[in-house]
């Protein structure tokens, strides 16, 4: 039956899914997959394209003055060592310009930082709809998404272990009132029994199109649409856990529970890789998150809190092959 | 600069020297010190460049490959140990490159040999003192060697990174004494700084020239003055830390483990108050070389010398209240984030201005591009391009993105690697002569400029790339979409090694050829106090003190 659910999934999701993995000799960042990778993507070209202008003027003062002020261009050399205006000027506008990059950073920093307050997003939605002001509503929705704040938060922890990933859904519970949790090995840590420990552990034969260093044995899931609230925490030292095509990053410590939120509205399988050093396997943490159509999100769950995780895997593994997504990825 | 007119009146005749043991390892003559200063740096400069290439060549491709012959074991026991090893590297790498190449270098080196000269004194205010700062440096050097081989936890060595956060750097992490060693190294280095900090501040606060007020100090001084400020308030902080760490891992206190109501984050504020000053720490002596430099060679005067003092000054105070930007991703409150925001971004106001100022210095100068002023030029320039990323990164939304990955690294390279490096060369090329009383080669020196210019930035600007890729630091081995921009990485270090390969040629040329060095070899350009002493100084200078009189170009 578990089968025959997982099979159907595959029918309805035959199509490829995007992988949101570095690509090689790429200038910049990963696709955004979120709103907040997004906007940090248009606040950094902003800044970015400040920077070289600033970079640029610097050169080009320098070229200027190693073609023109040379001792074969100009033998004698001036003696001013002061002018107020000028110092003035390249004190005033360094500060204006910061205060324009600080307009656009403080928005981004707050929206991407404070876990949404749902009912007042969809309160706010509706006052405007009832207002009238469908173009401001319309501005909103694109931050806030008030259609999937009405069905409230998927919550999720990760706990950052040497040297994996503990995925907790506190909202999954099995009939014993137990949350779902699981762990995510990475498939490869860099040893030649790699491929022998992954067939052993799970039985599947997809060693090799598993991307090296970034693949996990059972990923996180989340259903596409749907505010996340992600909390981490570590049971040693302190790791990080981060995707970056969401652009988001939180630090995993003992002691403390950090909290972050992101919503992903394209199916598919991003991977990210531990971000604070934790000792000897640090590289080979990868994180590894699928996101899913609600149904399937459903059924993972459903299957994962009987126990049965390879097929709640198979559900979740509807994405044809890596390399057609790495291809459909590469056309974007 | 304002003294153009000295009085001076030298002793040479009486240039007595003591004999080797007592002049070298009991040494109270600034000079000495100095040069003391700069041959321990080449030395750990070497051992902490050399780390830097495992780590280049273990990552020129994908897979883990060079580690693991310098490791025990065969197949998958060596690439385990490998590793711990590669983490051992880039921690000591760091460790090495900070506090035993450029701290030593630019203010123990230059600062103990060109403070008492610029400023007119017969030499530092306490010369027993030197002597202790210097061993101490060596000692600590000696130890960090030391708690590289003796065992961690997983393996020889302390693999927790230069920041040495807790838990990783506990008993949690690294159980061995390697980390007990290398706090010991670190709290012995600790002293030795605060100790030759102290030494520069009672040195440039009390026995500048007659004559010589604050604001007519060369830059140098002045840069060499913040710097010891900074240090005696930052270092103790560490110190603290430290210490904590210490009780934490032999006496049983908690004071970074939660489990007894501690907490790991409490160390990184701690760290990050000493270790956000000790980025400046690091540059502000490059500052003042290059605004010399810079002076010299245009043969003008310093363009806004007021304007450019208290430009690091207020870096220097600053610096203080930002330290938290180090910090965004561990779960700080938004409010508190948007503080260091708003503080970190201020620092930018008197960097530009530093750097206008020595472009308008330049301007209207009748410029000579002597091998130092190619250095000093680069810095500008590369100092720049490490400036405006730091501006992307101080914004904490930008910053959750890039944190800890490539992208800092090639910040903090281009500030520091191409930062104070380049400043320390500079200072090299600029104060070889006046120091050693030889001249070297300006062929040599002009190609060690380039192919630095040239293989750094193949080095580090690819870097970039791979940290908004999201390429995460401190990795043995990557996804194989960051495969190219490594290698191109790789290819730009070995570049730097044959830069680094003729440093050390045109090192035996000067020395085989000796050429004789003059008083001042740059000419009407440089004024400050040392150009008008032999090359080398006698060995006590300023018996009688100079005078700086009123007629300065202000």
């Amino acid at each position: 039956m578990r089968h025959l659910i997982a099979a159907m999934c595959a029918a309805v999701m035959a199509g490829p899914a995007l992988a949101f993995e570095p690509t090689d000799g790429a200038l910049g960042f990963q696709p955004a997959a979120t709103r907040i990778a997004e906007r940090i993507h248009v606040f950094h070209h902003f800044v970015l394209i400040i920077i070289v202008l600033i970079t640029l003027l610097v050169l080009g003062l320098l070229l200027w003055i190693i073609v023109r002020h040379n001792r074969k261009a100009n033998p004698v050399p001036k003696k001013f060592s002061h002018n107020t205006l000028i110092e003035v000027i390249w004190t005033v506008v360094p500060a204006l310009i910061l205060v324009a990059i600080a307009s656009q950073s403080f928005p981004n920093l707050y929206y991407q930082d404070v876990v949404p307050n749902l009912q007042q997003i969809t309160d706010k939605s509706d006052k405007m709809i009832a207002d009238g002001k469908t173009a401001q509503q319309e501005r909103f929705a694109k931050d806030y998404y008030p259609e999937a704040a009405e069905k409230g938060f998927v919550n999720v922890k990760a706990q950052g272990n040497q040297w994996n990933w503990t995925y907790t859904y506190p909202d999954l519970v099995d009939d014993s009132g137990y949350p779902l949790e699981f762990v995510s090995n990475p498939v490869h840590v860099g040893i030649s029994a790699d491929a022998d420990n992954y067939a052993g552990a799970t039985g599947r034969t997809d060693f090799a199109s598993k991307p090296r260093n970034l693949a996990v044995d059972y990923p996180m899931v989340i259903p596409e649409d749907r505010f996340v609230r992600y909390y981490t925490a570590a049971a040693d030292v302190i790791h990080s856990w981060t995707v970056p095509a969401f652009g988001v990053k939180t630090d995993a410590v003992p002691g403390r529970l950090n909290e972050g939120w992101f919503l992903v509205e394209e199916p598919g399988i991003y991977y990210g890789q531990c971000s604070e050093l934790c000792g000897v396997n640090h590289a080979f943490m990868p994180i590894e998150v699928r996101v899913v159509s609600q149904a399937q999100f459903d059924s993972w769950a459903e299957l994962m809190l009987a126990g049965d995780y390879e097929a709640a895997y198979a559900t979740v593994d509807v994405f044809a092959s890596n390399e057609q997504a790495t291809q459909f990825a590469a056309k974007q | 600069m304002p003294m153009d007119e000295v009085a001076i009146d030298h002793h040479d005749s009486h240039d007595h020297k003591p004999g080797f043991f007592t002049r070298w390892l009991f040494s109270t003559n600034h000079k000495d010190i100095g040069t003391l200063y700069l041959i321990f740096a080449l030395i750990a400069g070497v051992v902490g460049y050399t780390l830097s290439g495992l780590i280049r060549w273990e990552l020129a491709e994908p897979g883990i490959g060079v580690m693991t012959q310098f490791v025990a074991g065969e197949g998958d026991v060596a690439i385990q140990n490998a590793k711990h090893f590669y983490n051992t590297v880039i921690t000591y790498h760091g460790l090495i490159m900070i506090f035993f190449m450029v701290m030593p270098a630019l203010i123990g080196g230059f600062g103990n040999w060109f403070v008492p000269l610029m400023i007119g004194a017969p030499d530092m205010a306490f010369p027993r003192m030197n002597n202790i700062s210097f061993w101490l440096t060596v000692a600590a050097f000696v130890l960090a060697c030391i708690s590289m081989t003796v065992p961690g936890g997983p393996g020889d060595g302390f693999g927790g990174g230069w920041v040495l956060y807790p838990p990783l750097s506990s008993t949690t992490g690294h159980p061995g004494p390697a980390m007990d060693v290398l706090i010991l190294s670190l709290h012995t280095a600790g002293i030795a700084s605060i100790l030759g900090a102290i030494n520069f501040i009672v040195t440039i606060l009390n026995m500048r020239a007659p004559g010589m007020t604050m604001h007519k100090m060369p830059l140098f001084a002045w840069g060499v003055l913040i710097t010891a400020v900074l240090l005696l308030l930052s270092l103790p902080v560490l110190a603290a830390a430290l210490t904590m760490l210490l009780t934490d891992r032999n006496f049983g206190s908690q004071f970074f483990a939660p489990a007894g109501g501690g907490d790991p984050i409490m160390f990184q504020h701690l760290f990050w108050f000493f270790g956000h000053p000790e980025v400046y720490i690091m540059i502000l002596p490059a500052f003042g070389i290059v605004s010399h430099i810079v002076s010299t060679f245009s043969k003008k005067p310093i363009f806004g010398y007021l304007g450019m003092a208290y430009a690091m000054v207020s870096i220097g105070v600053i610096g203080f209240v930002v330290w938290a930007h180090h910090m965004y991703t561990v779960g700080m409150d938004v409010d508190l984030k948007a503080y260091f925001v708003a503080a970190t971004m201020v620092i930018a106001v008197p960097t530009g201005i530093k750097i206008f100022s020595w472009i308008a210095t330049m301007w209207g100068g009748s410029i000579d591009f002597k091998v130092p002023m190619l250095w000093a030029i680069g810095f500008i320039f590369l100092f720049t391009v490490g400036g405006v990323t730091g501006v992307v990164l101080a914004n904490a939304g930008i910053d959750h993105a890039l944190h800890d990955t490539y992208y800092v690294v090639a910040h903090f390279h281009y500030v520091l690697s191409l930062g104070a490096v380049f400043g320390l060369f500079a200072g090299w090329y600029y104060w070889f002569e006046k120091m050693f009383g030889i001249k070297y080669n300006g062929m040599i020196g002009g190609l060690h400029f380039w192919l630095m210019f040239i293989g750094s930035n193949v080095l580090f600007f690819p870097q970039h790339f791979l940290g908004l890729q999201g390429m995460p630091r401190r990795y043995i081995d990557y996804a194989d979409g960051f495969a190219t921009w490594h290698m191109w990485s790789s290819i730009g270090y070995a570049i730097t090694l044959v830069a680094t390969l003729i440093f050390f040629v045109g090192l035996v040329e000067a020395m085989i050829r000796r050429r004789k060095g003059e008083a001042n070899p740059w000419g009407e350009g440089a004024t400050t106090l040392e150009w008008t002493l032999p090359s080398p100084p006698p060995f006590h200078q300023f018996n009688e003190l100079p005078h700086v009189t009123n007629k300065g170009g202000h």
